[in-house]
């Protein structure tokens, strides 16, 4: 679960201070699909990256899972994303000439999982990714961008996250195959109950989430939650 | 992160690259390598400048005609041309107590003669002290003896050298005959092959019995040279003195600053040469450190281009978990890979080279243990210091910039 309180994050530069986040407060339950959407300017990327454990707030409180994690060192906040929190890049970032099972036991050799279960988490999160087996053994570099991001998901999924933070998933990809990407998202968020948080400037893109954060200049301009609407 | 982990992933990244990693391990193992080697090479020449020195004789002092240069004085007196020492000088010497053994030796090149063929070499007129004195043995026949000395026999000892040239290498020498100067003097012995440089080895050399010399050959009374060893090591420096007050007296000179004679100490000799021996290899191994350094600062070059390829990586890794201290032993890692790598395959080329040098080369080496060490701790100490700066820098960036890194 995730809780913001009244987040605030301003950056100083030699213009002065130039506040990004103006009072942000959320509560995202577990098991939720949820898209945070809005034009580039609006701090969506800045929120993305406190919620992700990636940067810290200027003021306010963020708790994950009942734990104020909002001014932690680089260290504590490392263990935090690499516990609970599965990263999926619109670059994929995979390492380069690595066989595919070896680019998603990175986030365990950093875990300290010992080496034969590493492997077969990494099978399995493949496999929940929806990846072809056969592609397990092939380079990284040797994939189409779609098989990319399901390898990408996969990193993601293979700590067993409490959620998924996805930055423009389908912004690399073409529509068909991006349509492929976001219905595996869909499924590990129907069929395996994963928190999944959808970062994304499309509309159509966000409106495959069950509920829509609209952000703008900094402050939450709509919160909509489609499940609530029909329930 | 395990430290297993750590290794695969350092030998990984390491794999990957393998041409860069190639080129940037040649930079250390050509720095260690030529340490090692030009080291050898050093204390080879240390090594074999000792040895050349100590074949002279031990605890050997040489007194040879001639005035020591005093201060104030240009020119010196002609060192060995003069004529100032006798036999009976070398007689007065070996009543020290300090003195062991003295010889006293005439010494010329002569052509010498034998069924035809000749050859230019050492005549050397001495007595049966030369074979204490300067640390010979004979291989067959006999040396001239107290005997010869007072008969002024004409028998010959030849070096194994100049028994070569006149009677074939290895023949059998002993009772044939060789003519120097027009006159017969029959072989009683050969001398065992000592070594040394071949323009003043003791094996190219002919010796007589100096009172045979001084009557056909030099024809007057006085000697080129009287070496005397001393007892003991410890007491060269009192014997020294002692020779130079006894002839200073017996040559009737009071100012010790116009003596008619020089002393050489064999451990003065030895010690100004080790000396430069060791300017030497000091001399070599600096030169060779400069091209360790050089590797080093490679090193460093190929780890900021790492980091700075790799930045998004390391954005991907810190944002999955990696700490600071995992980017920072992994990029420390990899330098101190590569100079571990370079290490070991310097040492051993730098070896084989010294080996080469020795076989091929003709110079003496010698491998110092040491130096072996010292490489290798330098090596990785290279690393360490070369890798940390890079891996520094790779630890502080911030993920969210890495990753948008283009």
């Amino acid at each position: 679960m995730i809780e913001l309180k009244n987040i605030t994050k301003a950056y100083i530069t030699s213009a002065g201070v130039v506040p990004i986040l103006k009072g942000i407060s959320l509560k995202i339950n577990d098991g939720e699909f949820v898209a945070i959407t809005g034009p580039s300017g609006s701090g969506k990327s800045t929120l993305m990256n406190i919620i992700g454990a990636l940067d810290t707030p200027t003021s306010g409180e963020y708790f994950l899972d009942n734990k104020n994690v909002s001014f932690l060192s680089d260290d504590e906040l490392a263990e935090i994303r690499n516990g609970k929190i599965g990263f999926v890049f619109q670059t994929f970032n995979l390492l380069p000439r690595a066989t595919v099972i070896r680019n998603v036991s990175v986030p365990l050799i950093y875990a300290e999982v010992p080496k034969p279960e590493r492997e077969l988490k990494a099978r399995q999160a493949l496999q929940d990714a929806g990846l072809d087996e056969n592609l397990f053994n092939h380079l990284s570099n040797q994939l189409s961008g779609g098989q990319m991001q399901r390898v990408a998901i996969a990193r993601a999924l293979v700590n067993n996250p409490s959620l998924i933070l996805a930055d423009e998933p389908t912004g690399n990809l073409d529509s068909k195959t991006g349509e492929i990407v976001l219905k595996t998202f869909t499924d590990l968020n129907r069929n395996q109950r994963h928190t999944i948080i959808l970062i994304t400037h499309e509309r159509e893109v966000a409106e495959h989430a069950d509920r829509i954060i609209s952000i703008k200049d900094g402050v939450i301009v709509e919160d909509y939650n489609g499940l609530k609407q029909k329930g | 992160m395990k430290n297993q982990d750590l290794l695969e992933e350092i030998y990984f990244a390491l794999f990957t690259n393998k041409i860069r990693s190639f080129l940037t391990i040649l930079g250390i193992v050509i720095g260690i390598g030529s340490v090692i080697a030009m080291i050898a090479i050093g204390q080879g020449s240390q090594s074999s400048i000792q040895s050349r020195i100590e074949s002279l004789g031990s605890n050997l002092i040489a007194v040879t005609p001639g005035a020591q240069r005093g201060i104030g004085m240009s020119v010196s007196g002609g060192r060995g041309t003069a004529q100032t020492l006798t036999i009976d000088d070398a007689a007065a010497i070996n009543g020290l107590a300090l003195a062991q053994a003295v010889e006293p030796e005439v010494s010329s090149r002569r052509q010498v003669i034998a069924k035809g063929t000749n050859t230019n070499v050492s005549v050397v007129g001495t007595t049966a002290e030369y074979l204490t004195v300067r640390n010979v043995q004979v291989e067959q026949g006999s040396f001239i003896s107290e005997l010869d000395k007072t008969n002024k026999t004409k028998i010959a000892v030849l070096g194994p050298t100049a028994r070569d040239d006149l009677f074939g290498e290895n023949s059998d020498a002993v009772g044939q005959t060789i003519r120097i100067n027009g006159i017969e003097f029959k072989v009683i012995g050969v001398t065992a092959a000592k070594g040394g440089n071949t323009m003043s080895s003791q094996d190219n050399m002919v010796f007589i019995p100096i009172t045979t010399d001084q009557q056909y050959l030099s024809g007057n009374k006085y000697v080129s040279s009287i070496y005397v060893s001393a007892i003991n090591q410890d007491s060269m420096d009192a014997l020294q003195t002692d020779i130079t007050d006894l002839l200073l007296a017996r040559h009737n000179i009071t100012d010790s600053t116009k003596a008619d004679f020089t002393t050489t100490n064999q451990a003065d000799i030895a010690s100004t040469a080790s000396s430069v021996a060791d300017t030497f290899t000091i001399l070599l191994a600096s030169v060779a450190s400069i091209s360790l350094v050089v590797g080093g600062i490679g090193i460093m070059n190929m780890m900021l281009t790492t980091v700075t390829e790799r930045t998004r990586e390391i954005g991907l890794r810190k944002a999955i978990g990696a700490k600071k201290k995992n980017i920072n032993s992994q990029f420390l890692g990899e330098a101190i890979a590569l100079t571990f790598i370079g290490g070991i395959v310097g040492i051993i080329l730098g070896c084989l080279a010294s080996v080469a040098i020795s076989q091929f080369g003709g110079t003496v080496t010698k491998i110092a243990p040491w130096s072996i060490f010292l490489a290798f701790g330098v090596s990785a100490l290279i690393g360490i210091i070369f890798g940390y700066y890079p891996a520094q820098r790779a630890a502080k960036l911030n993920p969210i910039e890495a990753l948008r890194y283009e």
